[in-house]
């Protein structure tokens, strides 16, 4: 086990270090990083300061390691546009979009796993069908054009919910997070729900098709047969055996959420790291696009290898076996 | 619920019994609603068994012995129905039962064991975990004493450092242990009744032996009347008290092991006898039923085996009943004397010619 | 794996009719059919291709020329008259004036362009070095399945995203983009179903009769590939689509000139506000249906052509 875990920690440096090289080569293939990192508004002076700084003069595989010992210590340039860090700014928005991505996540598990185990149990009834086609809806619908709508019905006609912008927030660990206040909380359902909506279909999906595969097995039937309530067949049994695989594809769809955060963060004006890489893209500001991607990435491989990990570990089949 | 009065089935009562049957099967009909018609699967089953005894109820796959054997635990699902009949366990009508009533016997007053013991038991849940809450679920021992009491019933299953198994997962067992965890759980809270479909089936030939001469032991000592499903009569032979033969539905030969086996009267129990491979000379080839197994939504109206039958006849058209077996000609001592001193199991047949087989040893094929 | 529970005995199923000998294709057709909502999707797709294909004749109006829209008439409820023209805008205008009608159906066009032209280029890609994969074995298979992989565990509008940045922005870039994202779903299915073909008797019988390689490789894997190549493209096209319309709408996709839906949407979005609802309201709906009718028959495809597979 021990000797898995070091491998796979292993493989997940080797894809990091992947990505700077890619990261760092496309700085270079589109043009002068000269420009795209220092940018233009410096005089003359500063731009020679700046180049030495980032080793710009230097040959490229020194400037390569350069670059990696710099993003090692955390400095991955400057902002054109705010003129700070980049991975500071990064940083320092990343826990709203956390806190939007894992919200949405979990309402997509609280609303999609008993849906989904309601479709996989009575699969022929007519509430099944429905669900069954509203999932097709769900994953079908564009998150764009489904944030408007909800924004439309919900805070222009109905004014129940803030159509953007992000609430009251509270202090946790030394960081802001807003789902600790009600107005927070109040803030974040639309753009949640956006999110999650995609996710639910997904998950509809997965656990009815999970519950459709277990529940014919010989093991339920002897459970039955053993005389244990319903109740214990479709928690203990039925239920645990579909979510081994259910959870593997959940911690893989939180990297997809928290990418596809960007998207709601935009139309909600939502303070996070999704909207500031794209107002970087379109204004050029190309230190933060960088320092977003390294950021991103990490977060990536620290999220498979959790998921593997769990994986392991809920299965005991392989689990045991990997240890032998 | 009405308390029912014991009727005596005309043929099953030609002495009179002791005691009540632990299980008495009344004309047991269960029916598939499919697409493609409704099938039959159990059509007019009945037998009785008394207590400590084990019945073995063989035939081929789909003749509906293993829909019987559920239908009698009450686990038939949608598609599939009770039509009509009565199951009288210990004088309950399981067939009328509600779902809740039947849970509580179920695993507690009479037990089930399936064929695939790594599919009967859940991958992911160790071994005690799966057993206590069979104990659990009928009774409210405590949880270190119902442990204890696995402990025990492993160990009389014969499996080895049984503290250790229960910590364990099924895949880390044998197929042999697994099986013996399956009886084991069955055996849990004492019940009256086991109905194991083809347990050994999936087994090595060795272990089915162990296993076999293990549950013979078991019976003798707790009592426990037992249903062994199956279709091979090798397997059934040593253990049974009592066979019933089924075929599309219906059974068409029920006596005592000894009668049924040393003195087949109908020709599909022949068949069956005489397809072992024990039963056969060497260097010949191995005798078979020809023919295929019916397909139950085209059933012929009369004698469902007929169009396999070496004996068939155009009166075969109209559907036999279960007669008495006369041995009408060939009079053995044995079978004679089988017929008047078997207490309850009297040997039937569905057939309009039964009768002893040809002499295999003079037959070219 | 299921063993013998109570599953509907096998004596059930109705014995195959000799006597009709159906092709294939047929045979898949007609299984096809047998869904309301697959015969639903197609009907709407078809509608959709022929509308843009014909687009230039089913409009009143050019959106993408400016010299024809008139400024004047922006921002017009649905069923307005144009005064300058003497046509119905039937769905209203945009901010700038277009008729929505006439945009809905030219951004239709861009995006089957873009769905399609992406998936298929994606796809001759992907299927290629799938088989390449399979074929060298090995390293090379490893190194190439690894990359796959990688590829396929990053959410797709990040690398989108990371790519035009890089590139800037534009209708080929967008198709670029597309493909970069898309060909390792191919290329890992077309790979995976190579080797199980390469297991199957039929070839080392063809290798006995001293056939080449690579002729086995196009004349009878690529062949059998196909059907789960088909059912992923159904789906890579609405995927294709939707990314798109996302991109467009975040204002990385096409230019503002020639708006696909997705830049329809995002221009109709500050006037939701005020209640002018049918700028974005129409172009969503439109794009809506076509994902849906391309999901609706891919999905359909999946479950048709799967159990095929199995035998």
């Amino acid at each position: 086990m021990i000797g898995w875990l070091l491998r796979r920690i292993g493989q997940a440096l080797l894809v990091v270090l992947a990505m700077t090289v890619i990261v760092f080569a496309g700085l270079h293939a589109i043009g002068n990083p000269i420009d795209i990192l220092i940018g233009e508004d410096l005089n003359q002076q500063e731009r020679l300061e700046a180049i030495a700084h980032l080793g710009l003069d230097k040959p490229i595989v020194q400037q390569y390691f350069s670059f990696l010992k710099n993003a090692l210590q955390g400095d991955l340039g400057t902002s054109f546009v705010y003129n700070e860090s980049a991975i500071g700014l990064i940083l320092d928005r990343m826990p709203a979009t956390l806190e939007l991505a894992f919200v949405g996540m979990l309402m997509a598990i609280v609303l999609g796993v008993p849906l989904g185990l309601y479709a996989g149990m009575k699969p022929d009834s007519p509430v099944s069908k429905l669900l069954v086609s509203g999932s097709i809806l769900g994953f079908s619908l564009p998150a764009f054009w489904v944030a408007l709508m909800l924004i439309m019905v919900f805070s222009v006609q109905l004014g129940w919910m803030p159509s953007s912008g992000r609430g009251d927030t509270r202090t946790l660990f030394g960081i802001e997070w807003s789902f600790l206040t009600l107005d927070g909380l109040h803030h974040l359902i639309l753009p949640a729900f956006n999110l999650a909506l995609f996710k639910i279909s997904l998950v509809l999906r997965l656990t009815r098709a999970g519950v459709r595969e277990v529940l014919p097995q010989d093991f339920v039937k002897f459970a039955r047969a053993k005389g244990l309530s319903n109740t214990r067949v479709m928690c203990m049994h039925v239920l645990r055996n579909t979510m081994i695989p259910l959870v593997t594809v959940l911690g893989l769809e939180l990297g997809s959420t928290i990418a596809y955060a960007v998207v709601t963060e935009s139309i909600f004006a939502w303070p996070g790291a999704g909207k500031l890489i794209l107002d970087s893209i379109n204004s050029l500001d190309r230190p933060v696009v960088v320092a977003y991607l390294m950021v991103v990435v990490v977060i990536f491989v620290t999220l498979n290898l959790i998921v593997d990990l769990l994986y392991k570990l809920l299965d005991p089949r392989v689990r045991l076996e990997s240890a032998q | 619920m009405k308390p029912r009065t014991m009727s005596h089935d005309s043929v099953s009562s030609a002495v009179p019994t002791q005691a009540a049957p632990v299980l008495e099967v009344k004309d047991l009909h269960t029916q598939f609603d499919t697409r493609a018609g409704r099938l039959p699967v159990v059509n007019g089953v009945g037998f009785r068994l008394e207590k400590g005894k084990v019945l073995g109820l063989v035939g081929e796959s789909g003749s509906g012995k293993s829909v019987t054997g559920f239908s009698i635990m009450g686990l038939i699902d949608a598609p599939g129905r009770i039509a009509s009949g009565e199951v009288l366990f210990q004088g309950q009508d399981l067939a009328r039962m509600d779902q809740r009533a039947l849970r509580s016997l179920r695993g507690n007053r009479m037990a089930m064991i399936f064929q695939d013991p790594m599919a009967t038991l859940n991958p992911v849940l160790r071994i005690d975990v799966q057993m206590l809450e069979t104990i659990r679920a009928h009774s409210k021992m405590g949880k270190a004493e119902a442990l204890v009491h696995c402990r025990q019933t492993l160990a009389r299953m014969g499996i080895p450092s049984p503290a250790e198994r229960l910590k364990a997962y099924p895949h880390q067992l044998s197929g042999g242990m697994r099986q013996r965890v399956a009886i084991a759980i069955a055996l849990l809270n004492d019940p009256e009744l086991i109905i194991a479909d083809e347990p050994t089936t999936a087994l090595d030939v060795t272990i089915q032996a162990q296993i076999l001469s293990e549950m013979q032991q078991l019976v003798r000592e707790t009592g426990t009347s037992m249903i062994w499903i199956s279709h091979d009569l090798s397997v059934v032979a040593g253990l049974a008290d009592d066979i019933a033969v089924m075929y599309a539905g219906r059974i068409v030969e029920h006596g005592s092991v000894d009668a049924v086996l040393d003195n087949p009267q109908h020709p599909y129990t022949q068949g069956l006898i005489g397809s072992l491979p024990s039963a056969n000379q060497r260097q010949r080839r191995l005798q078979q039923i020809s023919g295929m197994a019916p397909n139950l939504l085209d059933l012929p109206p009369g004698c469902a085996f007929a169009p396999r039958c070496p004996r068939a006849q155009p009166r075969c058209a109209q559907p036999p009943a279960l007669v008495p077996a006369v041995d009408a000609g060939v009079a053995t001592p044995h079978a004679t004397a089988q017929i008047n001193a078997a207490p309850g199991t009297l040997h039937t047949v569905r057939c309009f010619f039964p009768g002893p087989a040809p002499d295999l040893s003079r037959s070219a094929a | 794996m299921n063993q013998r529970s109570t599953a509907t005995p096998v004596a059930a199923r109705p014995p195959a009719d000799p006597g009709k000998v159906q092709s294939i294709w047929s045979q898949i057709a007609h299984d096809f059919l047998r869904s309301k909502p697959a015969i639903f999707g197609l009907v709407i797709l078809l509608i959709v291709v022929l509308m843009a294909l014909f687009a230039p004749y089913l409009t009143p109006q050019n959106p993408y020329d400016l010299m024809q829209l008139d400024v004047l008439d922006s921002r017009l409820e649905p069923g307005s008259q144009s005064m300058e023209h003497g046509y119905t805008y039937w769905l209203g205008t945009d901010g700038q004036g277009r008729d929505l009608y006439s945009a809905i159906v030219y951004g239709l066009r861009i995006s089957l362009l873009v769905g399609v032209g992406s998936a298929a280029i994606a796809a001759v890609v992907g299927t290629v070095v799938g088989l390449i994969a399979a074929y060298a074995g090995g390293k090379v298979d490893a190194l190439i399945m690894r990359v796959v992989d990688l590829l396929l565990s990053f959410p797709t509008i990040l690398m989108a995203l990371m790519i035009l940045a890089y590139m800037g922005k534009g209708i080929g870039n967008v198709i670029l983009t597309l493909v970069l994202v898309e060909w390792a779903y191919y290329a890992r299915t077309a790979r995976g179903q190579a080797l199980v073909e390469t297991r199957r008797e039929y070839v080392d019988a063809a290798r006995g009769q001293g056939i080449a390689q690579w002729r086995i490789l196009l004349g009878h894997i690529l062949p059998n590939c196909l059907p789960p190549l088909l059912v992923i493209a159904a789906l890579q096209v609405a995927r294709a689509i939707t990314l798109e319309a996302t991109l467009s709408f975040l204002g990385l996709g096409v230019p503002i000139t020639e708006p696909s839906l997705g830049l329809l949407i995002s221009n109709g979005y500050q006037y939701l506000l005020s209640n002018e609802y049918w700028i974005s309201f129409f172009p969503g709906v439109a794009l809506l249906l076509t994902i849906v009718a391309i999901n609706l028959v891919g999905d359909q495809l999946r479950d048709v052509l799967n159990p095929r597979l199995q035998k």
